[in-house]
């Protein structure tokens, strides 16, 4: 492994990326901008209820309307069994996976889709889905946590009963599990603190908030062969789950990725994409449906509100003798909130030898929740951070001075088990630390500064990349990451780093599921990690065949080729020179074209930290809160293109910070979400941040061939502690509910 | 089904003729029924300019204007943008300064950008940041895309 600090001749710069100019030109094709001779256009009906049981629908005066070709409901898809499946995202229960693409039984969130037409054009679609008549028995709906989790709560599911540790209960429950980790004896390391802090925090509902709403054109041959050109994070994913879905082989379906646009997460889950083939399928004509942004916001996983406690103690000195969480989290209409993730990462900066953590997956009644960058462990860290924050300013101590004192380190256990490998956390500390902006003067009245860390473990899993050599010394490189930040450039940089070529001379494509190995989804920070890795075993494999080439060629033994700086030299004698270039012309004569593969499924991807630093000020007057300056700090482990982990490090503080001030599903008694559009749901504007400085630390990851770690999902970590702690150091409030929107701040300062 | 009007207009310094209904908008015309599929729709409620083109010299969210007020008029779109052989600077500088990442913004942005240095073609960091305030991008932050934008008006005004 080349993980010590060594020079690289393409990686660590910043080439134009390969799809640079399509998508500055409007050239480049999303999924919505798909056509095909024959359209039909599809729109889903969804439930103006919460909480509703189905009694009929009836569809007649539907399929009567002029230019309407096709209309499905639940009754068109195969009987679901009550089983679970493995989808290359976790255990997904089939139940209630088709029961969230069209519901059967009951609708269990306002959006949830019931019916889906076919028509000529995308209005009479929408004109018709009004005609279907569904006649309703609204229940009362659920809708916060803690209210879900008492004993006489409406129930979602009759048959759902909570699993604990391993245990069944007998009764139904909206609880569909409760987790727990347990390191050393809390008990003992709280009797050791001279300080104890315990709070409780809330979080809203949030929104991935993709700018491209979801999209899917399905066309099925006569044949049986059916085709989905869709927006995704992973094609192979989509190809799983519609086959689930429909009962429908595999080999049968194939997935062509369009460009995406954005998903953080939540364009991992299939919603449209089995509505639109089961119309394809009822019309025998290519069926293109749409959701508009009230469906994205309605019908579409949000990331999940939560209740969350957190208690910590420390000595007088200022080292942590104990910690414990009650995280509670709203998994929406189905079980599978990311309660988990949250567990495995809300102490996980911080070496801690005492640590209880308890967590509950709970079902209420709002759209099924979704991946949403670093799924889970946003929420932990608000509370996590702050009460952090409060030990350390209760016990006189600088709040990064108290991170270093009990900062967690190589070979440090995380509560939830593993142990750490090689991590940055202690190095993104003191870069936070010794950052200009860190001593900056920041003493006007009501300004503030905080900070916060953060952690994400990252993933691996499965990747395949082909590489075709052309004749002129450049490279086709065929992978099956769908390219949502610049990773089509990441992955091509490492395999001409292999090969000693510009990053220029590699084509990259992303293709579709028939062209291309298994490749898990674009998603827990993996694809410049574990795509990349795949692209430098199959750069390997091209060198070892061009040196067998050389070989061939010079009439030498292929012990006595070596390669380095893009050149091949005989050693041992013969004197012998070749670029990779000159070499690709003459791959005809010395044996045919050269091809090489990579496959991974790597084990090492190594967690990520980010410690932040924001300033803001908060207006005393109308509660609003202002961001003055940012400072994020991040280990890359090994940054490919630095502009791209910038890019994804100031991204993700922004995410945070709209998470942080603004962003919020607001619902009203009846469970209908009041501000289901871009106006009412506010998502930071530029007008509303300064720059982000983004600082890049690297501590290579042991697992990777050039120490990559993943970057995407760490930096929305920090960013709600950072700016509660700043807020704190403001106005002397702690805020420990999310957003921190002007009207909480009038409330907690007293003036409302 | 509604009657469809005929419509003429200019895009990108072509005429262009047209027939649509009278409540399909300026941006179902350019994607559904010219197939200039740059300008994208984010929400179709004129909140997220991923639409943005510009109309007789003036920004708007294509998804805000109907097709047939668009009669005798001229719309420039991203696609108009470029020339043969090279990159409009604005384009440019968004490669240069890595302000893109999934993209889909990407073209609204530009727009917005052209409209904003047409009329002011030095403006500060913050008449940037109020300009470019009606369109959203989730991926960026908007740093690297301020810093494009102030890229091409240093270069301009040098």
């Amino acid at each position: 492994m080349e993980t010590e600090k060594k020079e690289y001749k393409v990686i660590g710069t910043r080439p134009i990326r390969h799809d640079g100019v399509d998508k500055v030109t409007g050239r480049a094709l999303y999924g919505a901008d798909f056509q095909m001779t024959g359209l039909l256009h599809g729109r889903v009906l969804r439930s103006p209820h919460a909480h509703a049981r189905i009694v009929s629908i009836d569809t007649s005066r539907a399929e009567a309307y002029p230019g309407v070709k096709g209309v499905v409901t639940a009754k068109d898809l195969p009987e679901a069994e009550d089983r679970v499946a493995d989808l290359g995202e976790g255990a997904v229960n089939l139940k209630y996976l088709c029961d969230n693409i069209l519901a059967s039984d009951k609708v269990l969130y306002k959006g949830h889709a019931v019916a889906a037409v076919a028509a000529t054009s995308p209005h009479i679609a929408e004109e018709a889905c009004t005609l279907i008549d569904v006649e309703y028995e609204v229940l009362p709906p659920v809708l916060e946590v803690r209210q879900a989790m008492e004993a006489d709560a409406p129930l979602l599911h009759d048959t759902l009963k909570t699993t604990s540790m391993g245990e069944t209960a007998d009764e139904p429950s909206n609880v569909a599990s409760h987790i727990q980790h347990q390191l050393g004896d809390p008990d003992k390391g709280f009797a050791e603190a001279d300080i104890i802090v315990e709070r409780d925090f809330v979080t809203g509902t949030v929104h991935q908030g993709y700018i491209e709403p979801h999209n899917a054109t399905a066309h099925f041959n006569q044949d049986g062969q059916l085709t989905i050109w869709c927006s995704t994070q992973g094609a192979f994913t989509v190809r799983e789950q519609v086959a689930e879905i429909l009962q429908y082989p595999i080999s049968k379906i194939k997935v062509v990725p369009m460009e995406i646009g954005g998903g953080f997460g939540g364009k991992i889950s299939v919603y449209i994409k089995p509505v639109a083939a089961m119309l394809a399928k009822k019309t025998g004509k290519p069926v293109k449906v749409l959701m508009n942004r009230a469906d994205v916001f309605e019908g579409t996983g949000p990331t999940p509100a939560s209740y969350v406690r957190v208690k910590m103690g420390a000595t007088k000195d200022g080292k942590i003798t104990a910690a414990e969480a009650y995280l509670a989290f709203e998994a929406g209409a189905y079980p599978g909130a990311p309660v988990g993730p949250g567990a495995m990462c809300i102490f996980a900066p911080y070496s801690i030898e005492n640590v209880i953590i308890d967590g509950y997956d709970v079902v209420v009644n709002k759209p099924k929740t979704a991946p949403y960058r670093a799924p889970g462990a946003p929420n932990a860290a608000f509370g996590s951070e702050t009460v952090v924050d409060e030990l350390a300013e209760k016990l006189d101590i600088d709040p990064l001075e108290f991170r270093l004192i009990n900062g967690a380190k190589e070979g440090d256990r995380r509560a939830d088990g593993p142990v750490h490998p090689r991590i940055g956390c202690i190095e993104t500390v003191e870069a936070a630390k010794a950052h200009p902006h860190y001593t900056a003067p920041n003493g006007k009245k009501h300004h503030g500064r905080g900070v916060a860390s953060g952690y994400w473990f990252n993933i691996g899993l499965e990747s395949s990349v082909t590489i075709n050599v052309n004749s002129d010394g450049t490279i086709n490189l065929i992978e099956g990451s769908t390219d949502i930040g610049g990773t089509r450039a990441s992955i091509a940089m490492q395999a001409a780093e292999v090969l000693g070529i510009p990053a220029e001379s590699v084509n990259p494509s992303v293709v579709d599921t028939n062209s291309v190995g298994y490749t898990a989804v674009t998603g827990g920070s993996r694809t410049t990690y574990a795509t990349g890795y795949a692209a430098y075993e199959a750069a390997q494999e091209v060198k070892q065949k061009m040196i067998a080439r050389a070989a061939k060629l010079w009439e030498v033994d292929e012990a006595n080729v070596q390669f380095a700086d893009g050149e091949f030299s005989s050693i041992n004698g013969k004197e012998e020179q070749i670029s990779f270039r000159d070499l690709c012309a003459q791959l005809g004569q010395t044996g045919g074209p050269v091809v090489g593969s990579g496959t991974v499924n790597p084990g090492g991807a190594g967690g990520a930290y980010a410690t932040h630093v924001v300033d803001v000020a908060v207006d005393e007057e109308t509660g609003k809160v202002e961001v003055l300056r940012y400072t994020a700090v991040q280990d890359a482990g090994r940054a490919i293109h630095p502009s791209y982990v910038e890019g994804q490090i100031q991204g993700g503080a922004v995410q945070g910070i709209g998470w942080a001030l603004n962003e919020e599903y607001i619902y009203n008694d009846e469970g209908t979400m009041t501000n289901a559009s871009f106006l009412d749901y506010r998502m930071p504007t530029c007008l509303d941040l300064p720059m982000i400085d983004a600082v890049i630390v690297e501590v290579p990851n042991p697992g990777h061939p050039y120490g990559v770690r993943g970057v995407g999902e760490v930096p929305i970590v920090p960013p709600m502690a950072a700016i509660a702690n700043a807020i704190y150091d403001a106005i002397g409030i702690r805020m420990t509910e999310l957003p921190m929107s002007p009207d909480r701040l009038l409330k907690a300062m007293g003036k409302i | 089904m509604a009657r469809k009007s005929h419509v003429q207009t200019t895009i990108n310094g072509e005429t262009v003729e047209f027939l649509c209904e009278s409540r399909q908008s300026l941006l179902e015309v350019l994607r559904d029924e010219l197939h200039l599929t740059g300008a994208k729709e984010g929400c179709n409620n004129g909140n997220c300019g991923a639409c943005s083109v510009i109309l007789d010299g003036r920004l708007v969210n294509s998804c805000l204007v109907l097709g047939v007020e668009t009669e005798g008029k001229s719309v420039e779109t991203i696609e108009g943008l470029a020339e043969p052989d090279k990159l409009h600077p604005i384009q440019d500088a968004f490669l240069e300064n890595a302000a893109l990442q999934c993209g889909i913004c990407t073209p609204g942005f530009i727009m917005s950008a052209k409209a904003l240095l047409d009329s002011n073609p030095n403006p500060t960091e913050h008449e940037i940041r109020y300009w470019l305030a009606g369109n959203l991008c989730r991926c960026t932050g908007y740093d690297k895309i301020v810093k494009a934008v102030l890229d091409v008006a240093k270069e301009t005004s040098a």
